[in-house]
């Protein structure tokens, strides 16, 4: 699963300005912590990807970033102000796009872009939105209200608005959740393009691993904590896991017969086979000997991340619960 | 498996009251919107006013006229506030709404009266509220019959035609016929902007929370007075169509005259439009949902209502109720519009109720601007 257009940019110098710099990142809601002493560095023009579960504190961590949220403990500089005192200075060159539509539904797209220039001063503000009008493509449902719009319209409409200031740091919220195969293919294509072409600096929450794949860097996150970190391919050679895929009959009764029979924990359905993971082949090709029947058949693949990640929760589970 | 429709009436019922307990909020408003009623309608409100203030005028002082204030202090309706004005006091206090009542007996009155001429004594009352007065007046009547037979003796206590010995003439400033809509509908202006500026800003910034714009407005750079500017001075605008309306009404419609300075009325509706913003405001940024900021500018609508001197004469109520209703911007804005409309105050009259509101005005403001987060903890 090697991707040719990472390889070109991971090549980029580990010496680039940092643009993101915390330690110790921490967030205590009244009963729950939700982000646990996580430390991240993002360097300039990286696309940096923020992976981990539903509930995992991912949107809890970037909204202490750009000031939304005031952290319980911990400390750090985002574009190299200090979150803790300047988050205005933070606002005025960030641009936020939020997990959940944010913009106001009773007004219309162009309004919605209007809008947000003036807040943060755009200078030449007429032209800069008729140009961001442009570029996102929505120049004919100017007029449109943004509630009417569908999820990828309104995705790219958030995106314009996190545009218009030309911010040098993009924090995107799970942007491509519920949006169509070609609208993220494009999405990401322009998230690139910004971040070699101009120096955009990205951190990106996703579900989808082939988003991982493209990052230039990840960060996992489960229960709060930082689980492990590193760019996509360094993520792979050292989780040193070893993955069959099992296709046949009835896999939902022969994933329940492996993981309960066997111990064997990560049993996962990908699509139409079945991933069993682990760092013991022994172990696995055991258990298979005992379970498949002529009928299914088993190969060895190259590990994914999705594995990778399957992997790291499973055996960091035992230290949460 | 077997179907169980009580069950399922049981589980929507026992969902709305765990929200119900969930919801502190409403559920405090739903016990304590019914006490408030109970109490001020209970309590607070009393339609038969009495200890108003009254001032004497007296060109004559003996041991009738003394019994006549006595009297009139021993009914329960007056309370004698200053028992030795100039004609000119005593016209300002009535203009100025100090005293309700001026009572003035003339120089020669004793005189008069023991010659049996039948003398006039004078009594004024500011009859902006009908509702304020009419008691008083007839406990006055009442008094001005019996009193004189008690007090002289005989054959001289009553002339020809049994009528008293001497004639009272009352005199009811500024609304004479006793018109209700003349003293209602000025009022109204100030209840109106009451209602409907507080819910339609208290929902201004929850609206904002509920729909989650809020996170967009606080990754900007915006600040925080801006955002609570920016909300109110739209609905200035509103206020001032809401007060023209009602001052078109008021001068078409039920033909109340306007005897005093419209431009000066609509400069004092400007700090009261903004007093009642500046609560809406303060309201949605404790609120958690529109409901909740529905229901919070309704707690605050109803003692505007019923303790302000709109539906029943402020000084029927007792002290407490009195000092709450002080607080409240739409008292000194009834005292503003009745005093413009009906009496023709100027600015040095309205001056002593403009800076009670912008008090409460500054206070709601403070408020606000303290409790508006600008994170989303
Ligand atoms: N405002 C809040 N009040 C209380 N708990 C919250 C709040 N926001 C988030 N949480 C909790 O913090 C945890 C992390 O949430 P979140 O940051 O949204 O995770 P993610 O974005 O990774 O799905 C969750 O358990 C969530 O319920
Ligand atoms: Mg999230």
């Amino acid at each position: 699963m090697e991707n040719p257009q990472r390889d070109r940019t991971s090549a980029a110098p580990r010496e680039r300005e940092v643009i993101v710099d915390v330690r110790g990142l921490t967030k205590r809601f009244a009963d729950v912590l939700a982000v646990d002493g996580v430390d991240m560095k993002i360097r300039r023009g990286q696309v940096y990807g923020f992976l981990g579960p539903n509930g995992s504190g991912k949107t809890t961590f970037i909204r202490m970033l750009c000031g939304l949220l005031e952290p319980t403990a911990g400390e750090g500089t985002c574009l190299g102000y200090d979150i803790l005192t300047q988050q205005r200075e933070i606002k005025h060159h960030v641009g936020y796009m939020t997990q959940r539509f944010s913009l106001y539904e009773d007004l219309t797209v162009r309004e919605n872009l209007d809008f947000t220039a003036r807040l943060y001063g755009v200078a030449d503000r007429p032209r800069r939105v008729a140009q961001s009008l442009e570029e996102l493509g929505l120049a004919e449902r100017r007029n449109q209200l943004a509630g009417n719009l569908s999820g990828g319209w309104k995705q790219r409409l958030s995106l314009g608005c996190a545009l218009l200031h030309q911010p040098r740091l993009l924090l995107l919220d799970e942007p491509t959740a519920g949006v169509d195969p070609k609208a993220r293919r494009d999405f990401w294509e322009q998230i690139q393009t910004m971040a070699e072409k101009n120096g955009l600096t990205v951190l990106i929450t996703t579900h989808y691993m082939d988003e991982a794949e493209r990052c230039h860097e990840l960060s996992y996150l489960a229960y709060g904590r930082l689980l492990v970190r590193g760019t996509p391919a360094d993520l792979l050679r050292h989780a040193a896991i070893r993955v069959w895929a099992i296709r046949g009959p009835e896999l939902n009764a022969l994933a329940i017969a492996l993981r309960e029979g066997d111990g064997l924990e990560q049993v996962v359905a990908f699509g139409n086979a079945l991933h069993v993971v682990s760092d013991d082949p022994a172990r696995i090709r055991a258990a298979l000997g005992r379970h498949l029947t002529p009928a299914h058949t088993a190969e060895e693949i190259e590990p994914g991340l999705d594995d990778v990640f399957i992997h790291l929760m499973e055996k960091s589970s035992d230290n949460f619960s | 498996m077997r179907r169980s429709p009580q069950g399922r009436l049981a589980a929507v019922v026992l969902k709305e009251f765990i929200q119900m307990r969930r919801d502190r909020l409403t559920f405090a408003m739903m016990v304590g919107i019914p006490l408030m009623q109970l109490i001020l309608f209970g309590f607070a409100i009393n339609t038969d006013p009495k200890r108003l203030p009254t001032g004497i005028v007296s060109g004559d002082h003996s041991r009738y006229t003394r019994a006549l204030v006595a009297a009139m202090a021993n009914s329960g309706y007056f309370r004698i506030v200053d028992d030795d004005m100039t004609e000119a006091e005593a016209d300002r206090a009535i203009e100025r709404g100090s005293v309700q009542f001026a009572l003035t007996i003339p120089p020669d009155f004793t005189r008069k009266l023991l010659r049996g001429e039948r003398p006039r004594f004078l009594v004024e009352a500011d009859g902006t509220d009908p509702a304020a007065t009419s008691n008083a007046l007839r406990a006055l009547e009442g008094i001005s019959q019996r009193i004189w037979q008690k007090e002289l003796p005989g054959a001289t206590s009553r002339v020809a035609g049994g009528a008293p010995a001497a004639s009272l003439a009352i005199h009811a400033r500024y609304n004479p016929e006793a018109i209700t809509q003349y003293n209602i509908v000025p009022g109204l202006m100030g209840v109106v902007l009451t209602m409907t500026m507080v819910i339609i800003t208290s929902l201004a910034i929850t609206r904002e929370k509920e729909r989650g714009t809020m996170e967009h407005l606080l990754g900007t750079p915006v600040r925080p007075a801006e955002v609570m500017v920016g909300k109110i001075v739209p609905y200035i605008v509103v206020g001032y169509i809401q007060v023209v309306l009602v001052l078109l009404a008021a001068a078409f419609l039920f033909r109340v005259p306007v005897r005093g300075s419209i431009p000066l009325l609509l400069a004092c509706a400007l700090l009261f439009i903004v007093a009642n913003l500046s609560v809406g405001l303060t309201f949605s940024t404790v609120a958690k949902n529109q409901l909740q900021a529905v229901q919070m500018s309704f707690f605050f609508f109803l003692p505007s209502i019923l303790l302000s001197g709109f539906m029943f004469p402020f000084r029927g109520m007792p002290g407490w109720a009195q000092m709450i209703g002080s607080a409240l911007p739409l008292t000194h804005f009834l005292r503003i519009v009745r005093g413009i409309m009906l009496k023709g105050n100027g600015f040095a009259d309205v001056a002593q109720h403009l800076v009670p509101i912008a008090a409460f005005c500054a206070i709601a403001l403070a408020i606000g601007i303290r409790r508006y987060r600008q994170t989303l903890d």
